[in-house]
């Protein structure tokens, strides 16, 4: 499979008096065409910082220090302000997490939706309300027609989210970044609404990168999977691969604390601890602090990946000490 | 008197301008849920206020409308030629020699008999002319100190504080030291010397007024502005591709209506005081209400008293604030998202 996107040591910080804190430190990863990779971790682990950083929005004072995105071959971070900004929306287009503020509340959601049609593409406006009517019905939208004309607060949350992947997929993107679709909606809604995004990948063609700390959505959803852990990748590998044979510690840990209806009455798992502040990241692993299988060199230095097959691979020092089959 | 007639007929453009924008707005506020909701919502809560509005507008719509010829007035052929307006010609030729009392047949000093005898509802002032009359055409200099200064201040505030508030860094440093100096200043003091400075006219008063009055506002649009500037739908129009001037334009910019609307309502009576201030100081505009009063306020020493000057101008200029300080209340509860998310 040949890669749409290619992230190589990306790197993004954001300066204190001790100097940058990385918050996204040397992630790199592949996505290649039509395929889905669920970024995964708690909040606050550095994934929507990822997502930004691919599009060139960190929010100031945050900068990217260093690593290259190559979309298709291109660096984008050498991409011209006006280049990058055709890439936006164009080519890869992103879906937010909070469907209820992330449309103008003073605009018809129909408007806004030709708005994202007519800033790449030259049509006329009846051709991009024909084109937004028929995103609204492929959204799954009821009364498309008329809901063209409505306001962001006659709309419910899970429309609210339609008319955002609407926006989304108007000019046909390459690559869909979607951060935390679902989390902000209720669970039958949820369902419908990664229905959606499955289906909708299928007839677009799309790559999407999924951010979530959602394993249910991952295993709904996902053909990849790479964990996230304070702003490193900790471990990658296919949807089976991750979520039925982790190998990595943290990995383990957050599987095990998935709440399960058979097991009632029993103690939820947990991993012990709380994910550090970035300012107090340790040197060398960055889950060691509260790792059960930390030992000497984990502190120390940062372990480098182990391959554990094609496909899967994993940064963790215990991994790379047991004995491999 | 080519200047005369100049600027009678520029007077005849901005109203027809005015009433074609006025047309359009409504037209606009029509097809527009929101705004035509909000509206009747404001009619629903203060009907008086509107009407009365609606008055003075007319009022001071029709001192504005004038042309050259018809009726021959005035005693003197100088004022005879001089373009009339339309409540000048309503009122025709009223002109008496002095002073009488409201609805007296005779003057109030000599006795001698009016012109007009017992039809000054509200007498006549020192010059003889009719107190009613002056007070209707202090209406339209009422009303265009409180628009015209709003027109200027709210545009220069909005240009400024948006600015400053999106682009953050040299420009916000740069207006808000402007800002600052000018609000070190005493306002009055700098009012004062921008009239003495600006020649003498009303649009220089008006000018004055919106340096000394744009602060306020500049300061609450850039605050809103950072607030906008940090919400998911301006990340997500950037997202998108959209270039930050369209951001501004599209999604910056209308969220801030509601503010445009409100502050106009409420900077524009402050402005009409603010002239009667400046009246008082002797600075102020011809014929306005606040000079009605500066001019009145000696006459009281008279004896009998002389009331009616300045009870007509006061209670003209105490009618209309109150009007649209109602008015601007009722607005703001109706377009105040934090008031009026409560009633969706």
């Amino acid at each position: 499979m040949s890669a749409l996107l290619e992230v190589k040591g990306l790197t993004t910080t954001f300066p204190s008096e001790r100097g940058p804190i990385p918050v996204v430190d040397d992630v790199s990863f592949t996505i290649g065409a039509g395929e889905v990779l669920a970024l995964v971790g708690e909040s606050g682990c550095g994934k929507s910082m990822t997502a930004f950083s691919l599009l060139r929005l960190v929010p100031k004072p945050g900068e990217i220090a260093h690593g290259a995105v190559l979309f298709q071959g291109r660096d984008l971070r050498s991409l011209s302000v006006p280049e990058m900004r055709h890439v936006r929306g164009h080519q890869i287009s992103m879906i937010f997490q909070e469907p209820m503020t992330s449309l103008n509340p003073v605009q018809r959601v129909g408007g806004q939706v030709m708005e994202a049609i007519t800033l790449h593409e030259r049509v006329g406006k009846a051709a991009a309300r024909d084109r937004a009517l028929e995103l609204f019905k492929k959204v799954g939208i009821p009364d498309a027609r008329e809901r063209l004309d409505a306001f962001p607060h006659q709309l419910s949350g899970g429309l609210k989210q339609r008319v955002m992947i609407a926006m989304a997929l108007s000019t046909r993107p390459k690559l869909l970044i979607a951060d935390e679709p679902t989390t902000a909606l209720d669970v039958t809604i949820q369902a419908q609404i990664l229905q959606l995004l499955r289906e909708l990948q299928r007839d677009f063609g799309s790559s999407i990168l999924l951010i979530t700390h959602d394993l249910g959505v991952v295993n709904e959803l996902a053909d990849r999977i790479a964990v996230m852990y304070a702003g490193r990748v900790i471990e990658t590998g296919l949807r089976e691969e991750v979520l039925s044979a982790p190998r990595h510690p943290y990995t383990q840990g957050l599987l095990r604390s998935i709440p399960a209806l058979a097991k009632r009455g029993e103690r939820l798992n947990e991993i012990p601890g709380v994910v550090p502040r970035p300012s107090e990241w340790p040197a060398g692993c960055r889950f060691c602090t509260r790792c059960p299988r930390a030992f000497e060199p984990c502190p120390k230095r940062a372990p480098g990946p182990t391959q554990l097959s094609d496909t899967h691979v994993a940064y963790c020092h215990a991994v790379a000490a047991e004995p491999q089959a | 008197m080519a200047e005369l007639l100049a600027s009678h007929i520029a007077s005849n453009v901005v109203v027809g301008l005015l009433l074609l924008g006025l047309f359009g707005l409504w037209r606009a506020v029509r097809k527009h849920r929101l705004w035509s909701e909000s509206l009747r919502s404001v009619y629903r809560r203060r009907p008086i206020a509107v009407w009365i509005c609606a008055l003075y507008l007319l009022v001071g719509l029709s001192d504005s409308v004038a042309w050259v010829g018809g009726q021959q007035l005035g005693a003197d052929t100088v004022s005879g030629h001089e373009p009339k307006t339309l409540l000048d010609r309503a009122f025709g030729d009223t002109k008496e020699k002095s002073y009488s009392a409201p609805l007296a047949g005779a003057e109030f000093y000599a006795k001698s008999a009016l012109r007009h005898p017992g039809t000054h509802l509200l007498g006549t002032d020192i010059l003889g002319r009719d107190v009613l009359f002056v007070t209707l055409k202090g209406v339209r200099i009422a009303l265009l100190i409180g628009g015209l200064t709003s027109l200027i201040a709210i545009p220069l505030a909005l240009l400024m504080g948006v600015l400053a508030g999106y682009f953050g860094k040299w420009i916000d440093d740069g207006v808000f030291f402007v800002v600052s100096v000018l609000q070190s200043m005493p306002s009055i003091l700098l009012l004062i010397a921008l009239i003495t400075a600006l020649p003498k006219s009303t649009l220089s008063v008006c000018v004055a007024l919106a340096v000394t009055s744009w602060v306020g506002f500049c300061r609450l649009s850039r605050g809103e502005t950072m607030k906008l500037r940090e919400l998911d739908y301006v990340h997500a129009a950037r997202a998108l591709g959209v270039s930050e001037w369209r951001i501004i334009w599209r999604h910056i910019l209308p969220n801030l209506t509601h503010l445009i609307v409100i502050t106009f309502a409420l900077t524009f009576s402050g402005l009409v005081l603010s002239e009667a201030v400046l009246a008082w100081l002797n600075i102020g505009v011809e014929g306005s209400w606040g000079q009605m009063i500066a001019q009145a306020k000696s006459e009281l020493s008279r004896e009998p008293v002389v009331w009616w000057n300045l009870t007509s101008a006061g209670s003209a200029l105490f009618v209309l604030i109150l009007a649209i300080n109602l008015l601007g209340d009722a607005i703001r509860d109706v377009l105040d998202p934090r008031t009026a998310r409560e009633r969706q």
